[in-house]
């Protein structure tokens, strides 16, 4: 009864879309305000259903319903509560659900938080979304129902979520990242509204910006949460793979990163405003691509765990739909808009223009990358496989121009910088970097890596570039505390994102190049020595957990002869499904990690061990934590609501 | 049907990455070692779905595994190692494509697009000055004829009103 009950609830809710997604539109046509007026109940009902059909699910799972065939394939009668809860997202279906619930919860928030703009606007907007949750229920409905029963013979026992998932990673990860995914929808559907409404003008920018943020930033903390999980979990201690399936949610990132810059143009300076637009429907198609890329099975990935060819053909048809028709509706309209303004070379408009064309061309050459096997495999030129080395390759140096540039920029102004005020005041930090970089290298490790060189002196240079300009706009104050007071939130926020990437640059070099593991054959008592550490093995034990038997081991870990930590890895074996998973011991450090992860038992006691010393691993995540931070409190800077409101007035009087 | 259809393909992934298995091999050298990792990094286990030989727990990996770490101590050069497996196994199991006509496009387009786009940056801004440049000289033109108002133009083109709500908007923006 329960799940015919969620998908009742799905059903009503694509109804409700289908509503949505027409009604408004046409009343925003038609000039009919009591149908536009529909869009904000409609937004609210389908976030109502849609929560309700989640709640079902959720029911299900806790009360080990396995007639549920969802619940049955991913769940088990002795997995914990609390990965009966993450499990839902943890298949194929589920997943979809949650993507189409945060879509529905975007939708709403749109809906609640729009008071201030002219209502024809929100009700196009929230047209647009709706049509695209209504594409995705309807997905779900006919292809991947999470509520489809297996009857009138339920197994009396549930096939177990996938070892690799269980874990908190599981549970904060593909929210996130759906957060950001479908965040992007937001920006997607205003783009589309202007499109549609024939003003694409500067208050366009400055609605979808605070929306953009919050996405970008959801979106970096979902990428970054994967990265710390899969270093983590997969016994690795790999952070990045370039994986089809990261791959293609770097690649919404990397053009969401030019979109959140080009639209400060687009606000500031009504310049851009093509582009901006063309940037926004790129980020969420590409959002959908991933999707598209993840889900059919067309990559071969650690990650696909759908494989179904007429899922593929569905999700295809949609993005056709999506992606061909944006494009064309952008390039009938498109190519009316006019400039507000003009700008030199050097100026702070051509410098995020670099900026825009770097990161859509590092998205591109991504792109290349992850779909050229396919190409190549397609034409029958040869099966050649992309990976890390290529990605690397081309990846390193792009960024690295991009961070020059971003270091420049910081004294960049609008309309036109002299070339002279560039050299005034780079000169200082362009030397300051190299000499830091070299002392602080020298004092880490007695000798010089190139690689790391240059990191260390990218990231300086951010720091030192930044750094100046903060301090001379604290200078035209008369005091420093009221100098920093008066700066916008919304500055502090850049300020931190940029932060976030000079401390990333760090942690990235630094693991890479400095990275030292040892994998030796260790039998009790044995002991292992290097980069100050003694790691001695006492053996493993057998243990019995909730849903799995474990074999774990206690190494002893000792510096300058004390003991420092014991740790313990383990091989689990989980009993429903008979797979064995490493479970790595980790004692994480703000300068390093220690990672050991055990490998086969060999005789008489004796394991194959994996010792691995990360330096400043972790701060390839505090990076992206500070960019998430930063993202958010740009999007709360308040001046959003007050200009908001303000226009609103405006128009209102325009139209009275 | 579907499910019992993906099952192979499913244990064929669940052998390559559920044990993080590996083996305890000894170097003569540490180069040799620090060779071994890199390498293992860049070839990619021919039965797997995407990892490299080094992450992989595959049988097929493992015997790589000991290929290399025989043809490392064995004195070979990583360009004869690879070339090896490649002629053994096929291009797929190097994930550093060569650098042929068929992979011009992979390796220089996005080079040839940065480069595309930064010219795009450079004209685009170029230009719009230049019309802009052109549109002004063509308004002092017009000015000359009416000398008052050229005046109030060169006072930067604001009249009171204008001057006032820009002072009230460079307020809010702080």
């Amino acid at each position: 009864m329960i799940p015919e009950l969620g998908t009742f609830a799905t059903i009503l809710a694509l109804c409700l879309t289908l509503i949505l997604s027409t009604v408004p539109m046409i009343g925003a046509y038609t000039g009919n305000k009591l149908w536009v007026d529909y869009a904000r109940p409609l937004a609210k009902g389908v976030f109502f259903f849609l929560s309700v059909a989640m709640l079902l699910l959720a029911y299900s799972f806790q009360t080990d319903d396995f007639s549920v065939m969802y619940v049955a394939q991913s769940s088990n009668y002795n997995l914990p509560w609390y990965y009966k809860i993450s499990a839902i997202w943890g298949g194929h279906e589920g997943s979809l659900l949650l993507w189409v619930w945060i879509q529905a919860f975007w939708t709403l928030a749109v809906a609640v938080k729009s008071k201030d703009l002219p209502i024809e606007i929100v009700g196009r907007v929230l047209a647009v979304m709706g049509m695209i949750t209504a594409a995705f229920l309807m997905f779900i409905l006919f292809t991947s129902s999470p509520f489809e029963r297996i009857l009138p013979n339920p197994p009396a026992q549930g096939a177990d979520l996938n070892p690799l998932l269980q874990d908190f990673g599981l549970i904060v990860h593909p929210p996130a990242l759906y957060m950001g995914y479908v965040g992007l929808s937001v920006a997607f559907s205003f783009a589309i509204a202007a499109l549609l409404s024939g003003r694409l003008d500067a208050a366009w920018a400055r609605w979808s910006r605070p929306w953009t943020s919050v996405a970008w930033a959801f979106l970096t903390l979902g990428i970054a949460l994967g990265s710390w999980w899969a270093y983590y979990e997969l016994g690795w201690g790999g952070w990045w793979f370039w994986d089809p399936v990261e791959n293609a949610s770097l690649m919404p990132w990397l053009v969401a990163t030019a979109l959140l810059h080009s639209l400060a143009v687009t606000e500031k300076r009504g310049v851009f405003k093509s582009w901006t637009v063309l940037l926004a429907i790129s980020a969420f198609c590409l959002s959908l691509l991933g999707t598209f890329l993840v889900r059919s099975g067309v990559l071969t990935s650690v990650h696909a765990f759908a494989t179904d060819p007429e899922r593929g053909v569905f999700i295809l048809g949609m993005l056709v739909f999506v992606i061909g028709g944006s494009l064309l509706l952008y390039a009938i309209r498109a190519g009316s808009v006019k400039s507000e303004s003009t700008f030199a070379v050097s100026s702070r408009e051509s410098m995020i223009l670099v900026n825009n064309i770097i990161f859509t061309v590092a998205c591109a050459m991504v792109l290349i990358g992850t779909i050229y096997p396919l190409v190549m495999d397609s034409l029958d030129l040869g099966k050649i496989s992309v990976g890390p080395p290529y990605f690397n390759a081309l990846f390193v140096p792009m960024m690295s121009l991009m961070v020059i540039f971003l270091g420049i920029s910081a004294f960049s102004r609008w309309k036109e910088t002299p070339l002279q005020l560039y050299l005034s005041k780079l000169w200082l930090p362009a030397i300051l970097s190299v000499v830091a970089a070299v002392i602080t290298h020298w004092i880490y490790s007695q000798s010089i890596e190139p690689w790391v060189l240059l990191a260390l002196v990218l990231s300086y240079w951010i720091v030192f570039t930044w750094g100046r300009e903060f301090i001379s706009r604290l200078r035209h104050r008369d005091n420093v505390i009221k100098g920093m007071t008066r700066q916008s939130r919304s500055y502090y926020g850049m300020m931190l994102a940029h932060l976030g990437v000079a401390i990333m640059i760090v942690g990235v070099a630094m693991v890479t190049i400095f990275v030292e593991h040892r994998d030796a054959r260790m039998a009790p008592g044995d002991q292992i020595e290097f980069r100050g550490y003694t790691f001695i093995f006492d053996g493993a034990r057998e243990v019995q957990g909730p849903n799995y038997i474990s074999d774990m081991a206690r190494v002893r870990v000792f510096r300058d002869g004390e003991l420092y930590r014991e740790m313990f890895p383990e091989k689990r074996l989980y009993t429903a499904r008979g797979t064995v998973m490493t479970q790595v011991a980790l004692q994480p450090g703000f300068t390093r990690d220690l990672y050991i992860a055990m490998g086969e038992e060999l005789e008489n006691g004796a394991w194959a061990m994996r010792l691995q010393f990360k330096p400043f691993v972790r701060w390839i995540w505090l990076g992206a934590l500070f960019m998430t931070a930063g993202g958010l409190l740009a999007a709360s800077d308040p001046r959003y609501r007050k200009q908001v409101k303000r226009e609103a007035a405006q128009r209102q009087q325009v139209t009275e | 049907m579907k499910i019992l259809k993906s099952l192979p393909f499913v244990l064929l992934l669940w052998s390559c990455m559920t044990l993080a298995s590996f083996e305890t091999y000894e170097f003569s050298t540490t180069q040799n070692e620090m060779r071994y990792f890199k390498l293992s990094k860049e070839l990619r286990c021919p039965t797997c779905q995407n990892q490299n030989i080094s992450d992989s727990d595959a049988p097929l990996a493992a015997d790589l595994r000991r290929e290399l770490h025989r043809m490392i101590e064995a004195g070979y050069k990583d360009e004869g190692i690879i070339d090896f497996m490649v002629s053994r196994y096929g291009d797929f199991v190097h994930y550093k494509p060569r650098i042929a006509p068929e992979t011009y496009i992979l390796w220089f387009g996005p080079f040839v697009l940065l480069l595309g786009g930064l010219s795009v940056v450079f004209f685009v801004s170029r230009n719009r000055r230049l019309r802009a440049r052109k549109a002004q000289e063509a308004v002092r033109e017009t000015v000359d004829v009416a000398p008052s108002v050229e005046a109030a133009d060169l006072s930067g083109g604001l009249s009171e009103q204008e001057r006032e709500r820009l002072e009230r908007l460079l307020q809010q923006d702080k």
